[in-house]
């Protein structure tokens, strides 16, 4: 970007923008490249994806709770065919959970997440002009968008959205007389993850170069917050993986639409034997978990990083062990690469990979061990500011911590045997990237909605929304470990269709009040953060009194982000509360002192 | 009912909403002036507290979850002899990670409420410490290390079937979109070929009726075991993946179409013995329990009362197979040797069984177009079609 911008520019209102950058509503509210722009379009499209998602969710809870019992909410959302007489079909209720998984993994907390933070921090936590393309950019999020839609579009088509589970194994996922979902509906699936790969790796790509090449004068590698850290290594690892998945779904595309066998072979089905040959599931598993594990870190690690941030600003204290976290990000990127198999150990892959894969799959332990202990050192003697944003941190911590400990169960080949897709594996992950990774999501959104919005949300609705989430986020998976220890397997429509089960009734139906709870009070969310828009109170520049550079530019938003010269740089984002100063945080575009101290970095 | 219920539900959703508003509002009395949305020392105060009580929650939930549901894990009564590895080492990581939760939660949250912000509190400077780093990087690693130890060891040990030396018993299972089978191999103890291309009539899992090794197959629709021998799965599926699951054995194996996969185990406690355990009795009299009060409700209602409940081992599918894959199980059975002996002793062998339907098949056949010329030649023809069945294909 230039250095056009006059000391003048940001007095102007909006709409006075014309005399440098002619900006009609098109290209200022629609198809812009302005990286905060860009942000806001991403979150907005995120929390729409994710009412649909989350509403799913409270669907299919009801009919677990109460299996096969008429709703008028399931004749209202899905209609005759899906719910003759308001009972949810079997195959409605794989539908469900299908794009739930879907939407809540992809669309809200890999796009929306990483799409929202890294687009609006990554150039001013920087002190960039914007990020490296701004045009990649907008065509990152408009494929994004697209692929949003058509998603969308696959809920109503006629034989019924994708319903092989978001894993889409084939067969299933590959041969239409084995599930109605897996004809139209899992082509446009499949349609809408290529371009979603592509947005995502746009996306990507943008953010590494940015990292690389933007970073103002003094912004050394190790002064960068960490939160720029988690964004840089979460596009590599996308970089890396996020191809093979689309290898993957362009395989699944040639073996459902050209009779190819990559993954089929020798398959006798609704009274004939197919054509195919040669080809073994096994190795679409291995594909797609080649993606689906660093998954996991590329929806974690960015809401971690949100995290070290919030953390560190409201406990008025430098991060603990900022290397330490700084190793442990790449220590998390590194393994998390080479753990897939152990989402594999009973696939019928041979047994010796599954040792290899327990070995790496424990070791991520430590690394993630170190960051948790970081984090509580870090509150340790703070002087903590319990803001909604650090509330949602110190939840994520916990919920990181209670579902990252039965990794240590599920990564354990010989205990995986028996807990493999069962309940407990849906207890697990949910802790540990998805109310972890939505928690950092909310964290981030409560702290950098005054830089987005130039209002602060309602803080006590935030308080609101924070505690009545995180007890029922527990209340819905604490109990469900239980069930799925007792071997009750995921994806079943009900489980009471034959004895065994029938003592888990009971825990089913409590985890689905607290989730119907836990959802409504959802709203409360999103009417602050609508409301807020228009109604919240006006911002401060610097409301936290936080260290990074999206503080120092002006609550006005501006192309260029700063007016005149861009900041630069003396020291780390992490000086809180050092001696020798009289204010509680030093900005990292305030020179050092003559004789300051470089501490520890 | 349930609208009822739902919408007393919502009322006092509304109703707790609005009184949680209130307290919150009421926590800044006397300060309307300061409406900056940010934490002042109140807010930290009051959540200050409420992080502590948040820990009380965390435990309580996780001693009501162990006092209510603690009965239901699989984590003892195994019935097979490796179940007593996996459970041992299940208790052991479940212990660690228990010890490791309530510490690291109760750090947690007392930090946050012992270190609640306050006006002229000063936070300490204190930001790295190398030693502190290598102390709880070095602790995981050595405790992990020895949980990777003694998994992969037990793993080894279920996994790797020396098919020569222990000469277990080999028998098929076979999936298909909603139904077990199951293949015998017979006196031989050597399944015969088997491929989705030979399915034809009565012989629904492909065998080879012309490999020698065939000859003795049986197939059930039951699996029956015998107890204390080393049984060998060899798993197979005709459509989609499966997920060859049965909890009690701790015994899990996907059936991967296209491909054989292997689990093997020995059962250790027959049907009945496992009815007798304590652990199963509670288990069983507490779903009765349950089952009886729905069917006093299903009865009200002019419905059939549920049948009382009588354990039996499940093979269930675990991998998600289409619409009712929920509904996709076999019964098991365990028993002495001599009983299995005897069970496996009545039933027919597949070859025998194809003979016999293509027997009755021609004979009706012929029985149509001529009705006059039944003879016993006609089933003398069919033992040849039988052989030729196979090499159609």
């Amino acid at each position: 970007m230039s250095h056009a911008h006059d000391n003048h520019a940001h007095d102007h209102h909006d709409d006075h923008h014309e005399h440098h950058h002619k900006d009609t509503f098109i290209t200022k509210y629609i198809f812009s490249i302005d990286h905060k722009m860009i942000a806001k379009q991403y979150l907005l499209t995120g929390i729409f994806m994710g009412i649909i998602g989350v509403g799913m969710s409270l669907l299919f809870r009801l009919q677990l709770a109460w299996p096969e019992q008429s709703f008028k909410v399931f004749s209202f959302f899905l209609g005759e065919k899906m719910a003759p007489e308001g009972v949810m079909t079997n195959e409605a209720y794989l539908s469900l959970i299908t794009i739930h998984g879907t939407i809540m993994v992809f669309f809200v907390l890999t796009a929306a997440l990483s799409g929202t933070f890294s687009n609006l921090l990554i150039p001013l936590q920087l002190g960039a002009r914007d990020m490296a393309s701004g045009f990649l950019n907008m065509i990152s999020y408009w494929l994004f968008f697209l692929s949003s839609v058509i998603m969308v579009i696959s809920l109503f088509v006629e034989s019924g959205p994708a319903s092989a589970g978001w894993t889409i194994y084939p067969p299933l996922s590959a041969l239409p007389q084995a599930i109605a979902g897996s004809g139209l509906g899992m082509t446009l699936w499949l349609v809408s993850m290529a371009v979603f790969i592509a947005a995502s790796l746009m996306g990507s790509l943008n953010y590494i170069v940015t990292v690389i090449n933007l970073r103002t004068k003094g912004m050394t590698m190790t002064r960068m917050p960490l939160t720029i850290w988690a964004f840089f290594i979460t596009a590599v690892i996308g970089v890396i993986s996020f191809p093979v998945l689309l290898s993957a779904a362009l395989l699944l595309i040639m073996d459902r639409s050209f009779g190819t066998s990559f993954f089929l072979s020798d398959i006798y089905l609704a009274g004939e034997v197919l054509n195919y040959q040669g080809g073994s599931p096994v190795l679409f598993e291995h594909l797609f978990w080649f993606l689906g594990h660093p998954e996991v870190y590329i929806i974690l690690l960015p809401a971690l990083g949100i995290t070290s941030e919030v953390i560190a600003t409201n406990a008025r204290k430098p991060i603990f062990g900022y290397r330490a976290m700084i190793m442990s990000i790449l220590a998390i990127a590194f393994l998390s690469t080479i753990v897939w198999g152990h989402h594999m150990f009973v696939s019928g892959m041979n047994p010796f990979l599954g040792s290899v894969f327990t070995f790496t799959t424990l070791l991520i332990a430590i690394p993630s061990a170190v960051k948790a202990f970081n984090y509580i050192t870090t509150l340790w003697k703070g002087n903590l500011q319990l803001n909604p944003a650090m509330l949602f941190s110190i939840g994520l911590v916990s919920t990181f911590i209670t579902g990252g400990l039965t990794g240590i169960i599920l990564g354990d080949s010989t205990l995986d045997i028996n807990v493999h897709d069962t309940y407990f594996v849906v207890a697990h992950f949910h802790l540990v990237m998805g109310i972890s990774a939505l928690y950092g999501m909310f964290a981030g959104i409560y702290h950098w909605y005054p830089k987005m919005f130039g209002r602060m949300l309602n803080k006590n609705l935030g308080y609101v929304h924070f505690w009545v989430t995180a007890v029922c986020a527990y209340g819905v998976f604490f109990p469900m470990h239980f069930i799925g220890m007792a071997g009750l397997p995921r994806r079943y429509y009900t489980n009471t269709n034959f004895p065994l089960f029938d003592d888990l009734q009971d825990v089913n139906v409590i985890i689905t009040v607290f989730a119907l709870v836990g959802g409504v009070f959802q709203l409360v969310f999103i009417y602050n953060f609508f409301s807020s828009i228009f109604y919240g109170k006006k911002t401060v520049q610097n409301p936290w009194r936080s260290n990074t550079l999206e503080w120092t530019a002006p609550i006005e938003h501006i192309h260029g982000n700063w007016p005149g010269e861009i900041p630069e740089v003396h020291r780390w984002p992490y000086d809180y509360s050092k001696p020798g100063h009289d204010e509680d945080f030093v900005p990292q575009n305030v020179p050092m002192k003559p004789g300051e101290e470089v501490l520890h970095h | 009912m349930t609208s009822l219920l739902v919408l007393l539900v919502l009322v006092l959703l509304s109703v707790a909403l609005w009184q949680l508003t209130k307290i919150f509002d009421l926590t800044q009395v006397g300060k309307q002036s300061d409406n900056t949305q940010i934490a002042d020392d109140n807010d930290n105060k009051v959540n200050g507290y409420l992080l502590f009580g948040f820990l009380g929650f965390i435990y309580l939930i996780t001693i009501f979850c162990i006092v209510n549901y603690g009965g239901l894990p699989l984590m003892s009564n195994s019935a097979s002899v490796h179940g007593k590895d996996v459970d041992q080492l299940m208790w052991i990581s479940m212990i660690l990670i228990f010890i490791v939760q309530t510490i690291t939660q109760a750090l947690l949250h007392y930090f946050g409420f012992k270190y609640r912000g306050r006006t002229g509190q000063v936070a300490t400077y204190f930001s790295d410490n190398n030693k502190l780093e290598f102390i709880w990087s070095s602790i995981p690693a050595l405790v992990l290390a020895v949980l990777i130890f003694f998994g992969l060891y037990s793993w080894t040990d279920i996994m790797f079937v020396n098919e020569k030396e222990e000469k277990p018993i080999v028998i098929e299972v076979y999936a298909q979109q909603f139904k077990w089978t199951a293949r015998y191999a017979g006196d031989d103890n050597v399944l015969g070929k088997a491929n989705v291309r030979l399915i034809e009539g009565i012989n629904t899992l492909g065998v080879d009726l012309a490999d020698p090794n065939a000859q003795d197959d049986i197939v059930t629709d039951e699996l029956h075991l015998p107890k204390g021998k080393k049984v060998v799965f060899k798993i197979r599926s005709q459509d989609v993946l499966h997920s060859f699951y049965m909890p009690h054995f701790r015994a899990q194996m996907n059936c991967v179409p296209g491909m054989v996969t292997q689990f093997a185990f020995t059962p250790s406690l027959t049907t009945s013995e496992m009815r007798d355990t304590k652990e199963m009795t509670e288990k069983v009299a507490n779903i009765n329990k349950i089952r009886e009060a729905k069917s006093k409700q299903l009865v009200a209602e002019g419905k059939t009362a549920l049948d009382p409940y009588q354990f039996d081992f499940l093979l269930l599918c675990n991998k998600i197979c289409g619409s009712s894959h929920y509904n996709m199980q076999m019964k098991v059975v365990v028993e002495s040797e001599a009983d299995y002996n005897k069970w496996l002793k009545e039933k027919t062998k597949l070859v025998q069984s194809v003979k016999t339907a293509v027997a009755e098949e021609v004979a009706a056949k012929l029985a149509e177009s001529n009705p006059a010329k039944i003879d016993t030649t006609s089933v003398k023809k069919d033992t040849t079609l039988v052989a030729e069945a196979p090499t159609k294909q």
